[in-house]
């Protein structure tokens, strides 16, 4: 009993160092979100109890449009890494010569400082003298020069599309690993019985990459949702609103115009969607670990 | 005869390998048009880049801008040691909070082990964006505003979480045998956790280590965005904007300035991308 006691304490003190960390940046921060989303906290001094007031604010067709639109981004954007990734991963599977550098030369766009692979694709959406418009206009597909993100319409994919060649790295790679660890005798037992490799892809290989490809959206979810970097750099929510999704319209009430408070009711609202995703994504992994443990 | 029938099933019919280099070359162009068009850029003169029609190689192309862009922006070597600065002092914190705490979680059995596996897990679905008002205030209280503090103390806390998983998930592969036989000797739990748990862990360690560098290098964006003015303390993703003149931006040397930077990143990835590929999906499997 006593040398359990001391085990326990043991472990408690190996967990305290990393524990108090995180409660300090952010468990309280996140207790602060909540309470300061009740105040009209802002640069001045006094601050005062506004109870709903900053939520009543908020709720408006304005609003409405930004969590619509927000939702519409990320459905897509994860929607294109998961089609792209599960292409890049069985192709990056194929025994072929040059596979290994195939992988690595799928890494840098996770790799490399965001911002680097944004401004890239800054200069590329460029309208006048960017490469897609100029490439674009020389094989005859428009008439004069696209300014991609001088247009909601135009600015929304394209924003999307650099979310999405950031994300498919790590798509690719993780499935590709999944692939790998398929079972290779459900692919010799179905070639023995003269299965052709479509076949066996679309009845052993897709059908066993499910879980992986399920728990692979979810986690891009809740990542893309939080998206920042890409749509700050690349047109800071606009032009006039159209890329404004919750994450960045938080950032500009808050950092932008100093209302913390305000921009706190939005932080809530943000974390009360990413818990509800986190509920399915945990629930769904522990079923999916069930299954295969049975 | 399994590693024959293996051989078999994965040779390709000659039209198969042409589809399948054909997709992972429309495949690698998505990935790399970017580092491609970027590094055509770098080597442009200004006046080409701003001329229409749009021409896709260097017309008298050079290496100037990779010159010239020291002289325009000369701290951009500070941007690069503020980088790595940030990024190695944050490396070494991590690992001190995270090994002993992966430790805990891969062995022993305390109440409240699962709650709180899931608190630390619950932290990667909030990105610094969420939470950036209250440590914004956090950070003015505290006096930590516009240091390097502000850009290394919360970049951390959203490290903790995916090295404490990648790292307890290896020490639980290390068998328990090892460890029982310490204590019979008469070793104690810390004494154990020295001289035989850490050696034994050290690969795992260094592959969080290296995964948890490569995050910190590639993702401080957005707290030193909103957490530091100061010239002097800003990694190089912020230095950058130095680039972006009042008229128009320097795009030659933007791009120039960019490979310097991620050159360092690009020399890891080579040398270490078997450790990197199991560090890096591994922790993306939560």
């Amino acid at each position: 009993m006593e040398a359990k006691r001391q085990t326990v304490i043991f472990a408690w003190c190996l967990l305290l160092p990393a524990t108090i960390y995180i409660a300090i940046i952010v468990a309280y921060p996140l207790v602060d979100t909540f309470i300061l989303s009740f105040t009209d906290a802002s640069l001045k001094r006094v601050t005062n109890w506004v109870g709903w007031e900053n939520y009543n604010k908020i709720f408006n067709a304005t609003f409405a449009d930004v969590i619509v639109r927000t939702f519409v981004w990320t459905f897509f954007s994860v929607l294109f890494k998961m089609i792209i990734g599960t292409f890049g991963a069985s192709l990056l599977n194929s025994a072929v010569p040059g596979r290994t550098l195939f992988r690595i030369l799928t890494m840098p766009p996770w790799i490399v400082p965001m911002a680097i692979g944004i401004f890239m694709w800054g200069w590329m959406y460029n309208g006048q003298f960017g490469m897609i418009s100029g490439m674009l206009q020389r094989f005859g597909l428009v008439d004069g020069p696209v300014a991609f993100l001088a247009y909601g319409s135009t600015a929304f994919w394209a924003t999307i599309f650099t979310d999405v060649w950031i994300g498919v790295p790590m798509v690719t790679l993780y499935l590709l690993a999944a692939i790998q660890s398929i079972p290779q005798d459900l692919h010799e037992a179905a070639w023995t019985d003269g299965a052709g490799r479509f076949y066996r892809f679309r009845r052993i290989t897709l059908p066993l990459l499910m879980p992986a490809m399920i728990t692979m959206s979810m986690i891009s979810l809740i990542s893309t949702f939080n998206s920042f970097d890409i749509i700050w750099i690349l047109t800071r929510g606009g032009p006039s609103g159209s890329t404004t999704t919750m994450i960045i319209d938080t950032y500009k009430t808050a950092i932008g115009s100093y209302k913390y408070g305000e921009g706190a009711a939005r932080a809530v609202l943000i974390c009360i969607f990413l818990s509800i995703f986190s509920y399915f994504y945990f629930r769904v992994t522990s079923r999916l670990s069930q299954e295969q443990s049975r | 005869m399994s590693t024959n029938k293996h051989a078999m099933i994965n040779r390709y019919k000659w039209y198969e390998i042409i589809g399948i280099y054909c997709g992972i070359a429309v495949f690698l162009t998505f990935v790399l048009a970017p580092f491609v068009e970027g590094f055509l850029v770098s080597l442009k003169p200004l006046s080409q880049l701003f001329s229409s029609p749009y021409r896709f190689w260097p017309e008298n192309g050079s290496f100037e801008a990779y010159r010239t862009m020291w002289e325009h922006v000369p701290g951009f070597g500070r941007y690069i040691f503020n980088s790595f600065f940030i990024s190695i002092t944050a490396t070494i914190v991590v690992l001190l909070l995270v090994v002993p705490a992966a430790y805990a979680f891969a062995r022993f059995e305390f109440k409240g082990r699962g709650v709180l596996l899931g608190v630390f897990l619950a932290v990667n679905m909030f990105s610094g964006a969420v939470l950036l008002i209250p440590i914004f205030r956090l950070m003015r209280v505290s006096g930590m505003l516009n240091t390097y503090f502000a850009l290394i103390v919360p970049l951390i806390a959203f490290l903790i979480p995916t090295a404490i998983w990648l790292l307890r998930t290896y020490m639980m592969r290390i068998p328990r045998e090892l460890e029982e036989a310490a204590y019979v000797d008469g070793a104690s739990h810390f004494y154990t956790f020295r001289r035989v748990i850490l050696p034994l862990a050290m690969p795992g360690i260094s592959v969080v280590g290296i995964t948890t560098f490569i995050t910190a290098y590639a993702q401080h964006f957005i707290f030193a965005l909103t957490f530091n003015s100061k010239t002097e303390y800003m990694p190089l993703p912020i230095g950058l904007f130095a680039y972006f003149g009042r008229q128009e931006v320097v795009w030659n040397e933007l791009m120039a300035a960019s490979f310097v930077g991620i050159a360092p990143a690009m020399i890891v990835i080579f040398f270490l991308q078997r450790y990197l590929v199991s560090g890096l999906t591994a922790g993306a499997v939560k």
